[in-house]
């Protein structure tokens, strides 16, 4: 035990900690922690008063124990009355356990604000700061309710201390973040900018926070600050090192507070005042040339902290965007950095140099370090430094770089660690596209791109590569003939095969007439890879085959035998025999003519924000993508301010400085319902790309029969959006699920975690029935949508006036929910039936949420109810001894397998109707297995796709105390914690 | 803004936790995994700074400690990487030659240091004199507080 001593030494606690650091196991560390527990709630219920100085020792032990990662359900008591004490050390702990340990509980709250408000108005400042500590540190709303009035009071009085002014600013600027409706600003403002004034730098310093925070919401407000901030930086710029005494950090005057300063500067656009404004020139240029200056110090804290200054001082320049001198000297500045022998100092230079790459002015200098920037590429060995340089390239990219940028990109994808290689796929995509003149040049990339991380390449890029040839005449040809070549090679990705069959099957009779390329050599090179395809691939092959019978009559025979053979025709897979059976029967049935039409050429794809892009986007979050959003002005300095940014619709497609639009926009297929659509991936909704087969009115009545067809897709990472289609109306489902989600949200209820039938829901106009049945990892829900009223219900179920109908579904990944079509509309008083079927892939908690909306007399009506689908209906029983019962119960003894909770009986602790829900729960309930024949105890195993569980469970009622013990033990960790959770609700 | 500070040893044992943002129960658990796992992984004269979801992550290792702290992409990362210095120099200051053990042993104590430093993921106080002079008085008051009871 270390000898610090200082101020009081709370021994027990210090036993106790090394206790705990001595236990040799887990086990042996929880029971330690259990045996605390037990005595310190004695103590706690003890009818004998606690004196002051054990509640804090007592409080202390407790929250050791919560910041050891175990549950602490009492004390919270004890530690709010801590607060009232007069004893220092014992309300510092009290404060200390509230701010650690929010609690909702709402009586506490008023009590921890009284005392808090008694410590406020108690004028002894070390008492004020604990009050304001614990306000910022909890923050909640209550909190922000009860003091959002008088923390400005304290902080701008003339009498208060300078350390409760900093404890207040912050305070303020923590409530201001929660709950800013709450803390009005109005009669304060200016005292509170003048803050920037005050003698004392601490106070300047947690003031500038603050006014940064409110500036940035009502800019106009504080806009008195700029001044008094640029004369503040210029005095502290401008003087000696030792002039701020302890203020100079490692001989840096007062980094903090400039840095501060300068983020507070970012607010606001250059100052027009041309006096301020030269001063604050001044001040930049004096951090530019500081930053040559020989180092004060060698110490790392010195360079530290005058690089930080220099690095806020090019944010604020970046940000001015204003003055040419200031931001090549920061791009010079920045260049430097780039060969620092500090790996710190490399990366931030290239992070901030891509910022300056946006800037008309600095654009040009940016791209003088290019050798520099690959260079880092190649032999950093960080991988996120190696990062910050495909970055850098990928903003500094333009018409005269483009090929060279690229082909680095290209190459170093070859060896590019695995966790930035789908970013940078993107990138590569994103930059061939935007900046080909060459069309060739861009198709060579794209399959270069699939090539060398095949794997990586998403769908959105390989869509795109085949809209873009479609759409272009002058590469068709040779997209054609690159894909064909690409192809010979014996081992190539699957995703090669799926652009070489579509751009084969559409174009392959440009490269027929070659006798290297003749119909049927392009289609035995197709059909060499079939075997080796997954099913979506496949399905694409198959659609090509019957592009290639209307393009080339000759290999009709070659093709139809192969659509024939048993292994097409009775293909265990659904989609794959249907196909088969479909194009087989179309090719012999239909006349050239209607061949023809049916099969035409695709045609062009309306022009659209490029999904790629979305996808970066989504990828990257918000706050990297200046690069991307400030193009146009980039294109303007590239071009010499000549072409105005994305003229042509083939550089339009990038649609720059648009949103995310790609998710809503409109479908291509809309023109009409007879085009055939298919989906192959699951991120239809993302990208949608046609089959080539192109289905005339015609070809309606062999394909219009009654086949459903069920994708499944991905709508961000937010979830799965389940949409029903049938083949006669084929739309895209466009996804305006953002609406759907704020709707109120019903839960269900808790007994259907025991039950499979009854009513979910019901309003006045709807109810809303269930029956389903579980096996293994398989269910199937038939959900029933009874009408109450008299009146017929239109459309129902899809959220849009469409002439389909569907509902949908929000589940998450971990299961997979299929729907059949339904009627769209509900008579009066009669009854809808849906079935769902329900594949549980892994373990999970959110249960998939169902959307109803329909149209009842002439208003819109929205359900949004959460399924009881829960984990344990894939419980399976098992029935086992008592010997194989303990046997499994110790094996799986391990601290994270097992999950307990102590809780108190919410309804009367009936034998049978324990019993009953046990068994409801999905648990086989095991009798005399337990010596004490009060316990319950049960076993079974949850069926995933993926794996099983085997679970044990033992409940342990205490009838006189009225409260349960629930100790679930399983194999993995999640599956006990949410077993638990489902089952102590039933109690 | 910082939204959370961790302190965790090379073992991956947290040793403190500060979060200046509500953050439920689950999400910290998963934050602590995914910083203990990604720091240690990281190998020795690698930068200090990674970006993690919308953050940007700044670590430092102290002997067998790891500081990490998680900001706001606007955020200052050198000075980041000097907040957690400073916070190491007011507790070296505090206990004298502050170790791993000070700090397990007399966590309240490093939380107490940490307030007076930093409040709702700001910096209060960068004066390593003032801080010091807070916490010594506040230690003050507590043995004064303290006298009588062990008479």
């Amino acid at each position: 035990m270390p000898a610090v001593s200082k101020g009081d030494g709370m021994r027990g606690l210090a036993v106790f900690i090394s206790d705990i650091r001595n236990c040799k196991s887990k086990e042996a560390e929880i029971k330690r922690i259990n045996k605390e527990l037990a005595n310190i709630r004695s103590k706690f219920k003890g009818d004998k008063a606690l004196d002051g100085y054990s509640k804090k020792k007592y409080v202390c032990k407790l929250l050791f124990i919560f910041l050891l990662g175990h549950d602490i359900d009492f004390g919270h008591m004890e530690a709010v009355n801590l607060l009232s004490s007069n004893k220092y050390t014992e309300k510092q702990i009290g404060y200390l356990f509230i701010s650690v340990l929010v609690n909702s509980n709402s009586d506490l709250i008023s009590l921890i604000n009284n005392a808090i408000k008694n410590d406020l108005s108690s004028r002894n400042p070390t008492f004020m700061n604990l009050a304001l500590h614990c306000i910022a540190n909890v923050g909640s709303r209550e909190m922000a309710e009860a003091f959002a009035a008088e923390v400005p009071r304290i902080l701008v009085a003339g009498d208060t201390m300078d350390s409760v002014k900093q404890s207040a600013a912050l305070c303020l600027l923590r409530l201001n973040r929660t709950s800013p409706d709450l803390v009005l600003m109005g009669e304060w403002t200016a005292r509170v900018v003048h803050l920037l004034n005050d003698q004392h730098l601490g106070v300047v310093t947690a003031a500038t926070s603050l006014i940064t925070t409110l500036a940035q919401k009502s800019p106009e407000d504080f806009k008195t600050s700029v001044s008094l901030a640029v004369a503040r930086l210029s005095r502290i710029v401008s003087s000696a090192s030792t002039d701020l005494q302890d203020y100079t950090y490692y001989f840096v005057a007062a980094p903090w507070l400039s840095v501060k300063l300068l983020r507070l500067l970012q607010c606001y656009p250059p100052p027009e005042d041309g006096a301020i404004r030269g001063r604050l020139t001044e001040c930049l240029e004096t951090i530019l040339n500081k930053a040559q200056e020989p180092p004060k110090s060698k110490k790392v804290q010195h360079s530290n902290a005058k690089n930080a200054v220099l690095f806020e001082a090019i944010s604020l320049i970046i940000h001015h965007d204003s003055e040419p001198t200031l931001l090549v000297r920061a791009c010079n500045q920045l260049g430097q950095f780039l060969q620092h022998r500090e790996t710190n100092l490399r990366y931030l230079a290239l992070e901030s140099m891509c910022t300056l790459a946006s800037s008309e002015f600095s654009h040009e200098a940016v791209k003088t370090h290019i050798e520099t920037v690959i260079n880092a590429l190649k032999s950093e060995r960080d991988v996120s430094v190696r990062q910050r340089a495909v970055d850098l390239l990928y903003a500094m990219c333009d018409r005269s770089n483009a090929k060279q940028i690229v082909a680095e990109m290209l190459s170093y994808l070859e060896t590019a660690d695995y966790s930035i290689r789908e970013e940078i796929v993107l990138k590569v995509a994103i930059l061939a596209e935007k900046y080909a003149v060459d069309y060739t040049w861009y198709v060579d990339t794209i399959l270069n791109l699939i090539r060398f991380a095949g794997d990586y390449v998403s769908d959105e890029v390989w869509y795109r590569v085949i809209q873009i040839v479609i759409n272009r005449d002058e590469v068709q040809g040779y997209a054609a003939k690159t894909v064909f070549e690409a192809l010979q090679a014996p081992a190539c990705h699957e995703n090669l095969v799926k652009v070489g069959g579509y751009i084969l099957g559409e174009f392959g009779n440009l490269i027929a007439g070659d006798s290297r390329s003749s119909p049927l050599i392009q289609f035995d090179l197709l059909h060499s890879k079939f075997h080796l395809c997954s099913v979506p691939t496949r399905a694409l092959l198959l659609s090509a085959y019957i592009k290639f019978i209307n393009l080339f009559p000759e290999v009709k025979g070659t093709i139809q035998e192969v659509l024939r053979s048993d292994s097409q025709l009775r293909n265990a897979d659904v989609e794959l025999q249907q196909r088969a059976v479909e194009y087989l029967r179309l090719s012999s049935i239909a006349s050239t003519d209607i061949l023809a039409t049916v099969l035409e050429e695709m045609p062009p794809f309306p022009e659209r924000e490029s999904s790629i892009l979305a996808k970066l986007k989504r990828k990257k979050g918000p706050g990297n993508l200046h690069p991307d959003l400030d193009e146009n002005r980039k294109e303007r300095s590239a071009n010499g301010g000549t072409v105005a940014a994305s003229p042509t619709p083939s550089t339009d497609l990038l649609g720059l400085g648009s949103t995310i639009t790609t998710q809503n926009s409109a479908p291509p297929a809309s023109k009409g319902t007879s085009l055939l659509v298919d989906v192959f991936s699951e991120n239809i909704a993302a990208f949608p790309v046609e089959t080539p087969v192109a289905v005339g009115p015609v070809a309606d009545e062999n394909f219009s029969r009654d086949i459903s067809y069920i994708p499944t897709v991905h709508w961000g990472t937010l979830g799965i959006f389940v949409g029903i289609q049938s083949w006669q109306s084929i739309q895209f489902i466009n996804p305006k699920i953002p609406d759907m989600r704020c709707l109120p949200l019903a839960p269900f209820p808790s007994r259907f975690v025991c039950k499979n039938n009854g009513v979910l829901y019901e309003n006045q106009l709807l109810q809303i029935g269930l029956k389903s049945e579980f096996r293994q990892n398989l269910g199937r829900m038939y959900v029933f949508f009874g009408n109450k009223t008299s009146t017929q219900f239109m459309n129902f179920g899809w959220p849009f006036t469409a002439p389909y109908c569907a509902f949908f579904l929000t589940v998450s990944l971990q299961l997979n929910v299929h729907a059949k079509p339904a009627d769209p509309t509900v008579d009066g008083g009669a009854q809808l039936q849906q079935i769902l079927n329900i594949e549980c892939m892994s373990d999970f908690v959110d249960a998939p949420v169902l959307n109803i909306q329909f149209r009842y007399g002439g208003t819109l009506q929205n359900v949004a109810v959460k399924l009881p689908i829960t984990l344990n209906k894939f419980f399976q029983p098992t029935e086992m001894t008592s010997q194989d019962f303990f046997q499994r119960w110790k094996q799986l003894g391990a601290p994270q397998q097992e999950v307990q909770k102590i809780f108190k009986a919410k309804h009367s602790m009936d034998t049978e109707v324990t019993k009953a829900k046990i068994m409801g729960f999905g648990a086989a309930l095991l009798d005399g297995v337990d010596p004490n024949p009060s316990n319950f105890v049960g076993a079974g195993v949850i069926h995933t796709k993926t794996t099983q569980v085997g679970c044990l469970l033992r409940l342990e009622p205490n009838t006189q105390a009225q409260m349960y013990r629930l100790t679930l033990r399983t194999s993995r960790d999640t599956v006990s914690q949410r077993l638990c959770d489902l089952l102590s609700e039933q109690f | 803004m910082m939204h959370f500070l961790l302190l965790f040893s090379r073992q991956g044992k947290l040793r403190l936790q500060k979060w200046f943002t509500p953050i439920p129960e689950r999400e910290k658990k998963k934050i602590v995994r995914d910083m203990t796992t990604m720091v240690l992984g990281r190998k020795p004269r690698s930068c200090n700074f990674l970006h993690w979801k919308d953050l940007k992550i700044v670590y430092k290792k102290y002997a067998s400690l790891y500081f990490c702290c998680g900001l706001d992409a606007e955020e200052n990362e050198l000075l980041a990487l000097e907040v957690l210095h400073r916070y190491v120099e007011l507790l070296d200051k505090y206990f004298g030659n502050v170790c791993e053990l000070d700090i397990i042993f007399n966590f309240e104590k490093a939380y107490f240091i940490l307030d007076e430093f930093l409040l709702g993921g700001e910096v209060q106080e960068t004066s390593k004199q003032v801080v010091s002079r807070s916490i010594e008085a506040s230690d003050m008051l507590q043995e004064v507080s303290e006298r009588p009871r062990s008479r």
